[in-house]
């Protein structure tokens, strides 16, 4: 056990490493210089900015050696001082991502874990019955390759705007301050639900086709034959399709973790829904290597880490690794 | 499976304590004052400080009567409220404007400098210019605003290299301080037409709070709670808004009137679609978002916009097609001038802005800026989209088509591939760019658009790597200047960050743009004879070609609040909202606003 998990803290910290050392490296590949985009957003005296573009750009230790900035970079990353942003210029991006993960976090987390849940138990309970498979699957498919971009604007268009239910943007009414009060928390979760929903659909569909697929495939396994012929109940032979066909969804969970800060940038495009995804698409494109590296580092450890939690449940849930890595035979 | 059951329990349970963690968003500011009354005060004083407390408070809703909604100036969250800083001012527009005021505010459209926190300025003497303030100055900390606030904002300049407006330390020798209302401004060859411009530009800020700022503090601090003498004073941010609150003890209530909405709460739209269905909404009483559908939704009567016709919108900056004269072969005149032809303004005014957008005079000069138009140099030197012309001056040029590609090539031969460019996801000028490569392709003239990334395009343009591109860097303006100071800035220099991006080298020209700069603007007779030259040359060399007036976006909704400027109206503002713009006007739309009672 203790062999296992060392070996798989080295190779993640290994891969952290080089991960956070290409977050470095590739906005400093970019085209352009991120001290001119900043100096030409303000308009007003043209003739000042040669000047300020030299103070600026020793203020953020730009003129240093790369090799310099490298080095500084991990040495500020140890002491959790990931710099100064350029976008937002003078605010610390820790300050700018800490005020931004929380809607994040709130958005997400719900809706992988409800959607991989919902999804799961749904795509099992479709399989092989006739009625539903046949209206359930068509559906999934749809869903799964549905655009968040496309829903959500869908989404938008007839609960906000039509009906008129669903507010279109914001976190929260543009017209209360953030209190603790029971009209505040359902105002919250009034303007959480549309950006909740879309995301949640669209991986709900893929959840319940992959299930369904799987479970399929379980039931023409072997043991599943076998143990029908045993005259084992439905439900007993389904369990153990279901106990099988997890396990492939779990891993598919860990990977899809990293593909879902896409669709939170596209959610809070259309929502207005603040967040880390709008803040590192205007980061891109405003150069600003700092926060550019500020949320992938935010995302490179999410990653990281829910790729870690899902090794130790993968442990739990299957015996066979269990007992491989104590170097027993099954 | 007991395990199992477990362990998905954890997690649906930790989604739900962290999902619960939200709601805190951004706190809201803590009350840290004492609300104690001391004994012996008299009630009198027990009231007033109450009164101030009572403006800092923010409180969990605002109404709907006091609180204007606005958005189309922030695009992400806020970071800073110095009004010094260069960047991110967008983001808490009314950092300037709002808290902190100006010696003078500009009305474009009637092109009256409006004494603000002056009484009234006058140039005593060609090298000495007198400043006398109002009475009853106050910060919002009831500290009282006097001549040495003024002096030590404008010493800010001449000490720190890194103020924007340093450059003044040029020609500016000496701020004296009369008395408390008097100020003297000592020049040696000042350069009048900025100095003017910069009188309703350098915000004042306090004495007493700023000079225990560092110099890092001055030109990088981020000035959290600024302390300002405006109508409007910081209440909260979070993400997404910006919140101000009125001051209710304004010195200026007076002498110009409280502005009308107690609240403004500028939001933040993710993009432009969000900030349209919010107005259609009534949630947004005035977008300053660039809205491409806009002319149709105004013919309908779902919202306002300043002209009820085309062009919808007032102009606001000049998109001007800079040309970069060091390569071939846009270093010649009769090639550039032929371009100048066969640009197809007409689709880029009717198709790419649907109409929201004017036509350019060919001198670049704004329609508020049309007197310091040469009209005998217009009407002599100017251009009208015409291809056949455009092909005349080519072939007379001798640019032929050798290879019957459909193309023109070089006297000399070459072939002639050029790019024009525009940042990506700019959608109005991806737009127009396409038209301008049809039309000049129409014309023989092989241009294709390019979209690079802002960064890219910023580089090539400020390096001169560009072929052509788009460009709109002057700002509503007091003074023809600040246009022509764009468009032939001096000395070409490897770098070029402030304008003159094709690199036009032209000793004459760049004279007679400084020459403009210190000419007195109560002089306007030397003023239009230096111009004249100016836009003759110009339009000779077409070095640039001038080719729409940006507009002024504003679309506005009339459910809440009513009583906007309009071309109907009689009120003098602007309807406008960006940083930079409130000394323009936006500040004395607000003042004229009036509610909509419930009736």
């Amino acid at each position: 056990m203790r062999k296992y998990f060392t070996r798989k803290i080295l190779i993640y910290l290994l891969t952290f490493f080089l991960a956070v050392t290409i977050d470095w490296m590739i906005p400093r590949f970019m085209p352009g210089d991120p001290i001119t985009n900043m100096l030409t957003r303000f308009s007003v005296n043209t003739n000042a900015i040669e000047v300020m573009h030299d103070y600026y750009t020793k203020n953020f230790g730009l003129d240093l050696p790369v090799w310099k900035q490298y080095l500084s970079f991990w040495s500020n990353l140890f002491q959790g001082d990931l710099g100064i942003s350029i976008y937002l210029f003078p605010k610390p991006v820790t300050e700018v991502i800490m005020n931004a993960v929380p809607y994040d976090v709130a958005l997400l987390l719900p809706a992988i874990v409800l959607s991989w849940l919902a999804g799961n138990h749904f795509g099992a309970f479709a399989a092989r019955s006739k009625w539903l498979d046949n209206t359930i699957s068509p559906l999934g498919y749809i869903l799964t390759a549905t655009p968040y971009m496309w829903l959500g604007i869908l989404l938008a268009w007839f609960f906000g705007i039509i009906l008129g239910i669903f507010p279109i943007a914001g976190a929260y009414s543009y017209s209360l301050s953030p209190t603790w009060s029971w009209q505040f928390v359902l105002d919250v979760l009034h303007h959480w639900f549309l950006p909740f929903v879309s995301l949640f659909i669209v991986q709900f569909g893929g959840w319940a086709i992959g299930m369904r697929n799987l479970i399929i495939y379980e039931l023409e396994s072997d043991y599943s034959h076998y143990l029908e012929a045993l005259g084992a109940p439905r439900s007993l032979v389904r369990k153990y399709a279901f106990n099988n066909a997890i396990l492939p969804q779990l891993t598919g969970l860990a990977l899809q973790l990293g593909v879902i800060v896409a669709g939170a940038l596209v959610t809070e495009v259309v929502f207005s829904y603040p967040g880390i995804g709008y803040l590192l698409l205007a980061a891109i494109q405003n150069q600003d290597y700092f926060l550019i590296q500020g949320c992938f580092l935010f995302i490179i450890i999410g990653v990281l880490l829910s790729n870690f939690i899902i090794d130790i449940v993968y442990v739990l849930f299957d015996p066979r690794t269990r007992k491989g890595m104590t170097g027993e035979t099954a | 499976m007991k395990r199992r059951i477990f362990l998905l329990t954890l997690v649906v349970i930790l989604s739900i304590v962290l999902g619960a963690c939200a709601p805190t968003a951004t706190p809201t500011p803590e009350e840290v004052e004492e609300t104690e009354p001391v004994v012996q005060e008299t009630e009198e004083e027990v009231a007033t400080e109450e009164a101030a407390e009572e403006e800092v408070v923010v409180p969990t809703e605002f109404p709907r009567e006091e609180t204007i909604y606005v958005s189309g100036s922030a695009w992400g969250p806020a970071s800073t409220w110095n009004p010094f800083q260069p960047g991110s001012l967008a983001n808490t527009t009314g950092t300037i404007g709002f808290v902190y005021e100006f010696l003078f505010h500009y009305n474009p459209l009637s092109g009256e400098m409006i004494p603000w926190l002056a009484e009234s300025g006058e140039w005593i003497d060609d090298v000495t210019y007198n400043v006398a303030l109002r009475d009853g100055l106050t910060w919002s900390d009831g500290e009282a605003l006097t001549a040495e606030d003024v002096k030590f904002t404008f010493d800010l300049g001449l000490d720190y290299a890194a103020i924007w407006f340093a450059p003044m330390r040029d020609y500016l020798t000496e701020v004296v301080v009369v008395d408390e209302k008097n100020l003297q401004f000592n020049f040696e060859a000042p350069l009048y037409q900025e100095f003017e411009n910069n009188l309703y530009n350098i915000p004042i800020v306090p004495k007493h709070i700023w000079e225990n700022f560092s110099e890092e503090e001055i030109t990088t601090g981020a000035n959290e709670k600024p302390v300002g003498s405006g109508a409007y004073m910081y209440l909260t941010h979070a993400e997404d808004r910006n919140i101000w609150v009125r001051n209710e003890n304004w010195w200026g209530i007076d002498v110009f009137g409280a502005p009308a909405p107690r609240y403004i709460v500028d939001i933040r739209t993710s993009s432009n679609n969000v900030a349209l269905g919010m107005v259609l909404k009534g949630e947004i009483d005035l977008s300053n978002n660039f809205l491409p559908g806009v002319a149709e939704l105004a013919d309908q009567g779902y919202v306002d916009t300043y002209y009820e016709d085309a062009p919808y919108m007032l102009s606001a900056n000049t998109a001007v097609l800079f040309l970069n004269t060091t390569k071939s072969p846009m270093d010649d005149p009769d090639f550039r001038r032929a371009l100048a032809f066969a640009i197809d303004v007409p689709s880029i005014v009717n198709v790419a802005y649907a109409q929201l957008v004017k036509a350019a005079n060919p001198t670049g000069l704004l329609p508020d800026l049309e007197k310091y138009v040469d009209q005998a140099v217009v009407d002599e030197l100017g251009y009208t989209y015409d291809t056949e012309q455009a092909k005349q001056i080519l072939a007379d040029a001798g640019y032929v088509d050798i290879d019957d590609d459909g193309f023109v090539e070089t006297p000399d031969g070459e072939p002639i591939a050029l790019e024009v460019t525009c940042p990506s996801g700019w959608t109005d000028w991806m737009a127009a760019i396409e038209v301008i490569a049809t039309s000049a392709q129409a014309a023989g003239i092989n241009i294709q658009n390019v979209t690079p990334d802002y960064g890219a395009w910023n580089t090539s343009m400020q390096s001169g790597t560009f072929d052509m591109t788009l460009n709109n860097w002057a700002a509503m303006s007091n003074t023809p200047w600040t246009l022509y100071n764009l468009l032939f800035n001096n000395p070409i220099r490897e770098q070029m960050q402030s304008g003159n991006f094709g690199r036009y080298d032209n000793q004459e020209v760049f004279d007679l743009v400084d020459q403009l700069a210190a000419v007195p603007s109560s002089n306007e007779e030397e003023m239009m004879n230096v111009l004249s030259q100016i836009q003759t040359t110009m339009l000779t060399d077409m070095p640039m070609i001038p080719l729409w007036y940006n507009g002024l976006w504003a679309q506005y909704s009339s459910s809440h609040w009513t009583n906007w400027p309009s071309e109907n109206s009689d009120v003098s503002g602007m309807p406008v909202t960006w940083s930079g713009y409130w000394q323009l006007g936006g500040l004395q739309m607000l003042i004229d606003l009036e509610p909509v009672t419930a009736e």
